[in-house]
């Protein structure tokens, strides 16, 4: 018993180290995405500027225009890294992400009805665009989490990874068949919202995706042991004393609730959700309390570097931050995957 | 039993499922003879059905003794049998040949796995052409199709072998859940260059049209070539069948029994890539019937793959040739893409086998 104890403390100490070095990397990464773009600004004046100096048009630059997109950025990662961690905790299965729960389907079958119907992309009926790709989600996940109900065992984990396949291949033959009516330009949008380009830009996105996180993400983090008892598996959990089927829900509808409000401002951004755990259970083992914020701090690196390269290094057509992820993540997944027995 | 680590779910899976097999494992009784006789009867009844009705429906109705008579008494003078010649009667065909090569390159893939929810998107045999066509459309725009097609298949090829050889070279060799794990990432990979493509290059509703695919547009010149290379194919899978049920029933029986577990499964990853590749280079991504069709099959005809391959052959080829219809009788004239209307076949049967799914991955 001393010995585990032992163990944890060690642990302890080296999440709070590892969740520091993460902290100073994302200062980092968010002053250096601030100061990249089609004007650059050196950090220092970036720095300066934040704390009331520099010029009127650095002044427009970033707090118009780039703050609130990064704002928008940290907040997303943040949140697909939370909701990544629970589902795989949830599912018992390291291969889970949001995408299992048919959420980017959703929200991808939301965005492309509210360009069908609408059509135009620039006037005031694009505010609503968060609030389709939302509702979208939470559809999707909630029929899912319907189907793979069982009245005596609560969810079927087994049951939820099955239904989401079908229910996602269901909802993109939808999407499918709807943009291929699209226009040219409007499929373009379309196109560059599913492969994850951050969609919000404006302080509005980031002020309506905080809340989310504000109250989710501490819900979250304060559930790490229910987490730890159920990816033990059910029978184990229950022995413990964990109610299985009601904490699973619960922590289900969090991490549904986080990555549908991240992907709706961010665009259907996929492999963080995957990658940010894993990365995270290399760094500080697989308890919880550990995991989960590193989880989240990983996700806003990851995130907030991605959006950064792919709307400096590629002009003038700027890559979705999402396409970047996958490039660079797919690779690392497969290295890791090469090596481990 | 093995070791179960977290990955490996699947294989628990199936390995629950061995005793079973040992039990039916059975002298042959007359009846279940009869009963296979009667579902090949029945399918293959089924499949003349669905090619007679996709013949002769469509934006032209055509009487019985028209279609008769133009399939074996062709005059090129007759407006309606050029319709059916020139028109129908390749793309019906076609429909027919390429349903019946995804649904045996999804059983093979399911045997080999040992995961019935394997699909040739497992080893990215989708993502490897979509990758390679939008290359083609971004750097050279004035390919003909023909070469198209040939390029698909070849990035087909090439990410099979990328994802095979992934799951080879880890220490442990390739295990089911290793080869599932590395076709997922490739595949995802692979999807998000190609979006990156096209997005950078403006070609996404170009690629999104090659993608959704269809055999509308399959001539004569081309079924010429695809046809008997997928049905040697399909035949040959029908030999390796017997090693592939054996393959199916874990390792160690397999190993028991002396099979070369490695040379097996590299013949059937082949065999899976010329089936698969061939198809969606000619006819787009059409997911499902790999993944719906064997599961069918299986439940109605057992666990024998020596009679899962043949019959997923007829049954994907019933499925393809009335989606095709379908898509093309649902909203004339216009055509919906054949992916959706396999999706929309597929999916609530899927569901339901889902929805029925007791056991714990």
């Amino acid at each position: 018993m001393s010995r585990s104890l032992g163990i944890g403390d060690t642990r302890t100490k080296k999440a709070w180290l590892v969740c520091l070095v993460l902290a100073g990397i994302s200062f980092a990464v968010l002053v250096l995405g601030l100061n990249t773009g089609t004007i650059r600004i050196p950090p220092l004046r970036v720095l300066d500027t934040l704390f009331g100096g520099g010029s009127g048009r650095d002044h427009i630059v970033l707090f118009e225009y780039r703050l609130p997109r990064i704002a928008v950025t940290v907040l997303a990662g943040a949140g697909l890294g939370a909701a990544g961690a629970v589902m795989q905790g949830l599912s018992r299965n390291g291969l889970a992400d949001p995408g299992v729960l048919g959420l980017h389907a959703g929200a991808a079958l939301g965005l492309v009805m509210f360009v069908s119907f609408f059509r135009d992309l620039d006037g005031s009926a694009a505010v609503l665009i968060p609030l389709f790709t939302f509702a979208g989600g939470v559809i999707a996940a909630v029929l899912i989490v319907l189907l793979s109900y069982s009245r005596n065992r609560g969810i079927v984990p087994v049951r939820l990874i099955l239904s989401g396949i079908g229910v996602a291949s269901g909802l993109s033959a939808i999407t499918l068949y709807w943009s291929l009516r699209l226009d040219e330009d409007t499929y373009a949008f379309t196109a560059r919202w599913l492969a994850g380009s951050v969609w919000g830009r404006d302080w509005i996105h980031a002020a309506a995706l905080l809340p989310w996180l504000v109250i989710v993400l501490p819900y979250v983090l304060s559930q790490t042991r229910s987490l730890n008892n159920l990816s033990l598996g059910d029978e184990t959990a229950a022995g413990i004393g964990t109610s299985v089927k009601r904490q699973r829900l619960l922590l289900l509808g969090a991490a549904v609730a986080l990555s549908s409000a991240s992907v709706s401002m961010a665009g259907g951004i996929g492999f963080i959700g995957l990658i940010a755990p894993h990365l995270a259970r290399r760094l500080v083992g697989p308890m919880y309390q550990h995991l989960l914020p590193v989880a989240c701090l990983v996700g806003v690196v990851i995130l907030v570097t991605a959006d950064t390269i792919g709307r400096s290094v590629f002009q003038p057509n700027a890559i979705p931050a999402g396409v970047v992820v996958a490039v660079v993540g797919a690779p690392y997944f497969l290295f890791l995957l090469s090596r481990t027995k | 039993m093995q070791s179960k680590d977290s990955m490996d779910k699947h294989t628990a899976q199936t390995e629950r499922a061995v005793p079973e097999v040992v039990i039916t494992a059975r002298p042959v009784l007359r009846a279940d003879r009869i009963r296979q006789a009667l579902l090949f009867t029945a399918s293959a009844v089924l499949l003349g059905l669905a090619i007679f009705a996709a013949i002769s429906l469509g934006a032209k109705d055509l009487t019985v003794s028209t279609v008769w008579s133009a399939v074996f008494h062709y005059d090129r003078s007759l407006m309606t049998h050029q319709i059916i010649h020139e028109l129908r009667l390749p793309r019906v065909l076609g429909a027919a040949v390429i349903g019946a090569a995804l649904a045996v390159a999804g059983s093979l893939i399911q045997g080999i796995t040992r995961n019935p929810l394997g699909d040739t998107g497992v080893l990215g045999i989708n993502a490897g052409a979509m990758f390679v066509v939008a290359v083609s459309f971004a750097f050279f725009p004035d390919l003909p199709y023909g070469t198209l097609i040939v390029l698909s298949f070849l990035g087909a090829l090439m990410s099979t072998l990328l994802v095979f050889g992934l799951g080879a070279s880890a220490p442990g060799g390739l295990t089911p859940m290793r080869l599932t794990v590395s076709g997922a990432v490739t595949a995802a990979l692979l999807g998000s260059m190609t979006s990156g493509i096209a997005i950078y290059f403006d070609l996404s509703q170009d690629l999104a049209f090659w993608y959704a695919g269809g055999v509308a547009g399959i001539k004569w010149s081309q079924l010429e070539i695809l046809a008997p290379i997928l049905l040697i194919v399909i035949a040959w899978s029908m030999g390796l069948a017997r090693s592939i049920s054996l393959i199916s029933m874990g390792d160690e029986v397999a190993l028991n029994l002396g099979l070369n577990l490695r040379r097996i499964r590299l013949l059937g990853l082949l065999t899976v890539v010329v089936l698969a590749g061939l198809s969606v280079s000619a006819a787009g991504a059409i997911g499902f019937v790999g993944l719906v069709i064997p599961h069918i099959a299986r439940k109605l005809i057992g666990v024998d793959y020596r009679q899962i391959v043949p019959l997923s052959a007829l049954l994907g080829a019933v499925l393809l040739v009335l989606a095709d219809l379908g898509a093309r009788m649902a909203n004339p004239p216009e055509e919906l893409a054949i992916g959706i209307m396999v999706s929309f076949i597929g999916v609530p049967f899927f569901l339901f086998l889902a929805r029925k799914e007791r056991r714990d991955l």
